[in-house]
């Protein structure tokens, strides 16, 4: 809708533009002139509704999906959070009772804290992507598609299946990693129950299962850059390095506002990762719950759906923030050329 | 990613439940059609048995066609929760003892009382068990009682005799620390952070309680129940239990069918599981559990229910009937994959694996404990599991996880409510 609008409005000067020359040739012919212009305006204007009706039609699957599956929920649940729900449904106003309950809750602070370790450390995962994205976007590299379609492969992985394969891996006593450790004579920890490093293995298989994506996206985005600059910059005698800091990064610089504004919503919502690979008996599960697994307990295991609808919420208005604060930040190092 | 994933499969789940819902009032209403109920059960070894009892059924009932909904342990009941709030749970369904209170006070379940008016046929406990204010809302299946596995080559490596209905927990401790050998990576037992299983039996033998008998209090500080849990800390403590990190990499259950373990507190419904098993088919063997202060063994029984809201409530009263049967128990015993409820029927289940001593289980039904619950029983489950870790872990003495867990868990007995 906004390409057409805009490709639509700078039109219609130039139109009354072309209308107003050709009155201007005689001067009593301005006035049949100008009935004419007018009549050329109103036919544009009754063609740009038509087209804004063709496009409120094309758009409204989408729109009807989005406010029903999205926009409604949210609703919903902004209002839930000011109820107490029964274990058979069935719901009372309780006003602020939860946030209150919110505020003074010891599990819901250590959520947060690591929540924002998932985010940070999946953060971590746009350097690793760069340098993959720009190793394999090379010119006259041979067998990229290959090793695209691989490093491609965990994102389009179920994220159990990726999950209970990685529980092999870092089991204790059986385990591969600790076999291979083992003969290097290093004896490695119970990765997934030890407290200290169950929060780190975690977020690596998070950041395994998403760097393919990140990569995909950065190097459509090294491949938009003109080679030109780089020959240029060649002439003018900067070394790789320089040509890097001078001239990739700035190009490259919306593609990585963009996956960096999508790694925090999306591991933010950290869940299915922690519930397969933790579980509930684990002692390292307060040192590795996320947010939305605490909403999950809430919601689906002790009932408190009011609760949890709370949790859901303060949830989005720290997404909502965060992502703010990126697209004001983004002013000071994004060029969009 | 993230929860959606989840919220989408229910969503797909619940839209499943909700068409065969539909085809099923479709049925009976075009007339003299068939009527076909939905069956929800949860543990996937015992549906060869169902469909036999099904198939009993049916004969006997031509019009009535039964399909089991066959939910993994992990997601039955947050998937029931959400199928009864949505009006669509399964016609008949399993109901344990946890949750039974939960569903009756919500007026979930229709009342059995007339279907099944003589419940002297099950032993008193079980029944008793699935009474709300006197109401009896669900019928009994099968029962069961924990019993002291244990594995015999190991027994014979270390030269310990096997363990007998005479074994208190000091000849138990003594054999847990002779049979440990931590070059082969073997254990005396798996301390299991496991209730039923574990904590709860010896909480009981050590002459404690877990909850008041009138379901308001909690027995976590009384100094008995401490000593119940104690013996399982000092066992992971010495090293002749694998740690809690361990057992979370890999269940007990897993090390005993791997030879890992010398001893495993198990169930009796593990006999099914281990004679598939080729290190416990004939490897392993079972006990009475070992006495403490005086013996005591957990004992718990499934009961089959009826959805309240069901579409078809004569018919499913009829099936659960038929379930609660002399006849329904006696294939379940044939099969052996439990112990039947049904007096009298016992014994077949006995016989249906001669190379365990079986007996053991129904040797103990005099010493038996009911299963501890109240109307909410998940909310102090959860409370269990979270300070219990404390102190399997040695993060916190065992009297301290257990006061804590003790005030935690009077608090949410008190906002139950009568």
């Amino acid at each position: 809708m906004t390409t057409a609008g805009a490709g639509a409005r700078p039109l219609a000067p130039a139109a009354s533009a072309l209308g107003g020359g050709s009155g201007g040739g005689g001067g009593s012919s301005g006035a049949t002139g100008t009935p004419s212009a007018r009549e050329t305006r109103r036919r544009r204007r009754r063609h740009r509704s038509t087209e804004a009706a063709w496009a409120a039609f094309f758009l409204a699957p989408t729109a009807l999906g989005l406010g029903v599956f999205y926009l409604w929920p949210v609703l919903q649940t902004f209002y839930y959070s000011f109820t107490t729900w029964g274990p058979f449904g069935g719901h009372t106003f309780t006003g602020l009772a939860n946030y209150r309950a919110l505020l003074h809750d010891p599990d819901l602070r250590s959520a947060f804290v690591n929540t924002l370790w998932y985010c940070l450390l999946g953060l971590a995962g746009i350097p690793i992507a760069l340098v993959l994205a720009a190793v394999l976007a090379r010119p006259g590299r041979r067998g990229v598609g290959f090793y695209r379609a691989l490093l491609f492969l965990p994102v389009v992985t179920m994220p159990v299946a990726v999950a209970i394969v990685w529980r092999w891996l870092y089991a204790g006593d059986y385990g591969l990693i600790n076999t291979l450790l083992g003969k290097i004579g290093i004896h490695g920890p119970y990765w997934i129950s030890d407290q200290h490093t169950a929060l780190i293995a975690v977020a690596v298989v998070g950041l395994w299962s998403g760097v393919g994506y990140t990569m995909v996206i950065l190097m459509a985005g090294l491949e938009s850059i003109p080679r030109q600059y780089y020959e240029a910059a060649q002439i003018d005698g900067a070394g790789p390095v320089r040509q890097f800091f001078a001239l990739t990064l700035p190009l490259l610089s919306p593609s990585l506002f963009f996956v960096t504004v999508l790694s925090v919503i999306g591991t933010l919502q950290t869940f299915d990762l922690v519930y397969v690979l933790i579980g509930q008996t684990n002692p390292a599960l307060p040192q590795t719950r996320s947010v939305v697994y605490l909403f999950y307990q809430d919601a689906f295991v002790d009932n408190n759906r009011g609760y949890a609808a709370a949790i859901a919420f303060v949830l989005l208005l720290v997404t909502v923030a965060l992502t703010g604060f990126q697209f004001r930040l983004q002013k000071r190092w994004v060029h969009y050329a | 990613m993230g929860i959606r994933t989840v919220v989408a499969a229910s969503a797909v789940l619940a839209l499943a439940a909700s068409t065969t819902a539909c085809s099923s009032s479709a049925s009976s209403s075009s007339g003299g059609g068939k009527v076909s109920l939905s069956y929800g059960v949860w543990d996937a070894t015992q549906v060869p048995a169902m469909q036999k009892i099904i198939a009993a059924f049916e004969a006997q009932n031509p019009t009535i066609t039964v399909t089991i909904q066959q939910t993994p342990w992990a997601d039955y009941w947050t998937k029931l929760q959400a199928a009864a709030s949505g009006g669509s749970a399964p016609d008949v369904f399993w109901m344990n003892g946890p949750n039974f209170q939960l569903y009756a006070s919500n007026n979930v379940l229709e009342p059995l009382t007339d279907v099944h008016p003589d419940t002297s046929v099950y032993p008193p406990a079980l029944a008793k068990l699935y009474q709300y204010k006197g109401v009896q809302y669900g019928l009994p299946k099968d029962f069961d009682t924990v019993g002291l596995w244990y594995n015999k080559a190991i027994f014979d490596a270390a030269g310990v005799a096997y363990p007998t209905a005479a074994w208190t927990w000091a000849d138990f401790q003594a054999a847990a620390k002779k049979l440990t050998d931590p070059g082969k990576g073997v254990y005396g037992v798996g301390a299991n952070l496991e209730g039923q299983e574990n904590f709860y039996d010896t909480i009981y033998q050590a002459g404690g309680y877990v909850i008041s008998p009138d379901g308001k209090k909690s027995g976590y500080a009384d100094p008995a129940s401490i000593a119940g849990l104690k013996f399982w800390t000092d066992l992971v403590a010495a090293k002749e239990s694998p740690s809690l990190k361990q057992m979370t990499d890999t269940a007990p259950l897993n090390l005993f069918e791997s030879g890992k373990l010398a001893m495993y507190w198990g169930g009796s419904w593990d006999a099914k599981a281990f004679a598939a098993n080729d290190t416990t088919k004939t490897g392993v063997d079972v006990a009475p559990l070992p006495a403490g202060v005086k013996k005591a063994t957990i004992i718990h029984g499934l009961a089959n229910v009826v959805f309240a809201h069901t579409s078809h409530p004569a018919q499913a009263e009829k099936f659960a009937a038929f379930l609660g049967s002399q006849q329904a128990a006696q294939i379940e015993a044939d099969t052996g994959t439990v112990i039947p409820a049904y007096n009298g029927t016992q014994q077949s289940w006995v016989k249906a694996y001669p190379q365990y001593h079986l007996q053991s289980f129904l040797d103990q039904l005099p010493d038996a404990v009911p299963y501890p619950i109240s109307k909410d029983t998940a909310a102090w489950n959860t409370l269990e599991t979270t300070e219990l870790t404390k102190a399997w872990d040695g993060s916190e003495p065992v009297d301290k996880a257990a006061a804590d867990l003790a005030t935690q868990m009077d608090a949410a007995l008190a906002k139950e409510g009568s």
